[in-house]
């Protein structure tokens, strides 16, 4: 019972510090558009194969490379690269931002 | 430029190979391994084999020293880090599967096979974005924890091992297929005893060394696949001067010149062989390529046994770091796929060597990324990749027993059934009881379905993982409003409706159960598209209309879970603490 009170006024500080709302906002809103980016990407692919093939199949040069193979590459490195851009920034914003939350609902708690 | 002496079996490679490729459009699934020939038994393959079995038990040996509590066993003690866990992931996700089946897809498609195996990608950017960091602070064991944080245990507890145990078989049963077919066909070995070989294996890992020892099983497989693919595509692109468009050139001539074979006008010929440098018949209409596309982006993030290996690292930031390396993995992997692919068009279509009687790829269609490794590695390299080939499922089944078992021990034996008074050594022993009753249902499955069509079972799998799991996880940490009711309600229709449009679908009706052609109520290669909106829809509707006092209390607890699931601090949940 003790140590649900205490996590109810953890809850409550951190719940009251603006950092806080500010972490919450922020993540959802980059989590959202960079979910947003990769279904635009892969569903703008996938429609492109189903309803403009020959545009797909349509040579780069005087060869046989074709421009659907650099959209195939693109698509997976872009996989790659967005969820690398998130990562990146959580890693220095959001950790940083949750460790100070972290800490300032914590140290009250002690008090 | 073709010898003479080639041309009746390019025909009939020809033939075979489009009748693949209206079977892999079909079904539009890269599980099927489909029924092989038993070959000479290769002692090579066997020698390398027995060295990574003998180096793995080792491993768990030295793990089971260290796997003491249930914590240990499901989650290695969450000491796993973020790099290992990546490389995990990626072993727990690159199927032999997806390793021969993406590269015979390519070598039968061409681009084809690269719009396949970018739908396997895709997931991963939104299992990032949505899911790693709230189920590392949510969670504890199973994904379950995650669902059922602020609800109502037993119910969401049931519908969630319901969901675990349903996918997990699925997937199991088309591994221990796979493997059946696949040992017959690398190592000569009879079905049954391959069958049996890799359900014994999978239970020492699992039973003795837990999340530990399968962890590292999967580990040391990722390595050694991601090793093997990456000197096939480099020897490859090394015999075209890493030129890409020399590669793709002589996959169009070779394509064209057995097209020429098969009777093809010099022009038809020519279109035929370019066709592999675009999109062909893979996706015929936008609702199936919709659909299917759907199952796999958001199958991959309802996967039990993919999902728990988020809970094996200490905080969010590696749960993060995890996804990524994960991604980069499987994307290289994807695009040495591709390279062997069109590597296997100009090394293996050309080598009668690698041609049975018939003219088909020797051992089966499957077999192209194999005998592309004798090619250009010679006998000894043709063993590496086929005791790679085996370890892969291995280390796959190894990881879907765990995921099974701990739905069993600590989902409905920890909390359904005991309320969760149980103490960690006996729901260790549950854990283990069911690690041996999964084997040894997995093998008799694995045997009782040897000479079933099984192509729709790992499609079936991701369908019901996106279509129950993943909307109830979903709706459970980011809406407010969801309560008890709505999630368990919702996910049961989610995974009903997937189960029976599957069962009605092309695949099911018509392929397995043998019924006539055009007869399937349902024309749509997955039912992603559909059941995905029937489980979200379920959530909603039976949310909002929840009038209960416990809808008022799952409501309330929304506030706290949010905290706990976006800083990892404050209030566990009923089973976490």
């Amino acid at each position: 019972m003790s140590d649900n009170n205490m996590h109810d006024s953890i809850t409550t500080r951190i719940l009251n510090d603006p950092r806080y709302q500010e972490l919450k906002t922020k993540r959802t809103r980059f989590g959202g558009w960079l979910t947003l980016a990769m279904l635009v990407v892969y569903y703008g692919f996938i429609l492109l194969v189903a309803f403009d093939k020959p545009f797909l199949a349509t040579r780069l040069s005087a060869g046989v490379t074709t421009i659907g193979m650099p959209i195939g590459l693109a698509v997976i490195v872009f996989t790659v690269v967005i969820t690398g851009i998130y990562v990146y920034r959580a890693n220095r914003e959001y950790d940083a931002l949750t460790d100070a939350i972290a800490k300032a609902a914590l140290t009250g708690a002690l008090k | 430029m073709i010898a003479r002496p080639f041309t009746s079996a390019a025909v009939r490679t020809l033939a075979t190979l489009l009748l693949m490729a209206a079977a892999n459009a079909a079904l539009a699934a890269g599980a099927d391994l489909g029924q092989a020939d038993k070959q000479a038994t290769n002692w090579t393959a066997i020698g390398m084999f027995a060295v990574f079995v003998i180096g793995t038990l080792f491993i768990t040996k030295w793990a089971a020293a260290k796997t003491k509590s249930a914590a240990d066993f499901y989650t290695a003690g969450g000491g796993i880090t973020g790099f290992q866990n990546g490389l995990a992931i990626a072993g727990d996700y690159m199927s032999a599967a997806s390793f021969l089946g993406i590269s015979a897809a390519v070598m039968v498609g061409g681009f084809d096979g690269l719009i396949y195996s970018i739908g396997f990608l895709v997931g991963w950017p939104i299992v990032t974005f949505l899911l790693a960091e709230r189920l590392r602070n949510l969670g504890k064991f199973t994904f379950a924890d995650v669902a059922a944080f602020r609800f109502e245990q037993t119910p969401v507890r049931v519908f969630a091992a319901s969901g675990t145990l349903v996918v997990v078989a699925f997937y199991l049963i088309a591994q221990m297929v796979g493997a059946g077919q696949l040992i017959k066909l690398l190592f000569g070995l009879e079905y049954w005893i391959a069958v049996v070989i890799v359900g014994a294996l999978m239970m020492v890992y699992v039973l003795f060394g837990g999340m530990t020892a399968t962890t590292w099983v999967q580990i040391i497989k990722a390595c050694l696949l991601l090793a093997g693919a990456s000197f096939m595509a480099f020897m490859v692109l090394y015999n075209f001067g890493f030129s890409p468009e020399a590669m793709f050139a002589k996959a169009v001539e070779v394509k064209t010149g057995i097209a020429a074979a098969a009777g093809k006008s010099p022009q038809d010929a020519a279109a035929q062989g370019f066709s592999i440098m675009g999109p062909g018949g893979f996706i015929k209409d936008p609702i199936s390529a919709i659909s299917f596309g759907m199952a796999l982006m958001f199958g991959t993030a309802g996967l039990p046994h993919i999902l728990m290996r988020f809970f094996t690292v200490p905080n969010a930031k590696e749960a993060r770091k995890s996804v990524l390396w994960a991604t980069t993995w499987i994307g290289y992997f994807y695009i040495l796929t591709f390279i062997i692919g069109f590597g296997a068009i100009t090394f293996v279509l050309t080598n009668p060597q690698f041609l049975d009687a018939k003219g088909g790829l020797l051992g089966g269609g499957n077999m192209a990324a194999i005998h592309l490794a004798n090619a250009v590695g010679g006998n000894v390299f043709l063993g590496f990749i086929s005791a790679v080939a085996f370890a892969t499922i291995l280390a796959v089944v190894a990881g879907l027993t765990l995921s099974g078992a701990s739905a069993v021990s600590h989902d409905l034996y920890s909390t359904v059934i005991m309320k969760g008074k149980a103490d960690s050594a006996a729901e260790l022993k549950v854990s283990r009881l069911t690690t041996v009753a999964l084997g040894i249902v997995a093998v008799a499955l694995g045997i009782a379905f040897e000479k079933q069509n099984i192509a729709f079972m790992v499609s079936l799998a991701f369908a019901i993982a996106a279509s129950a799991n993943f909307p109830v996880l979903l709706m459970s940490v980011l809406w407010k409003d969801c309560t008890t009711r709505g999630a368990v309600i919702g996910g049961f229709l989610g995974l009903a409706s997937s189960v029976l449009l599957t069962l009605v679908s092309p695949a099911v009706w018509e392929v397995t159960l043998g019924n006539p052609k055009g007869s399937a109520l349902f024309p749509y290669a997955s039912p992603a598209l559909f059941s995905m909106t029937i489980g979200f829809v379920g959530i909603w509707l039976f949310s909002i209309l929840d009038r209960s006092p416990r809808a008022a209390q799952d409501r309330a607890g929304f506030v706290a879970q949010q905290v706990r699931s976006e800083t990892g601090i404050g209030a566990s949940g009923a089973s976490g603490h």
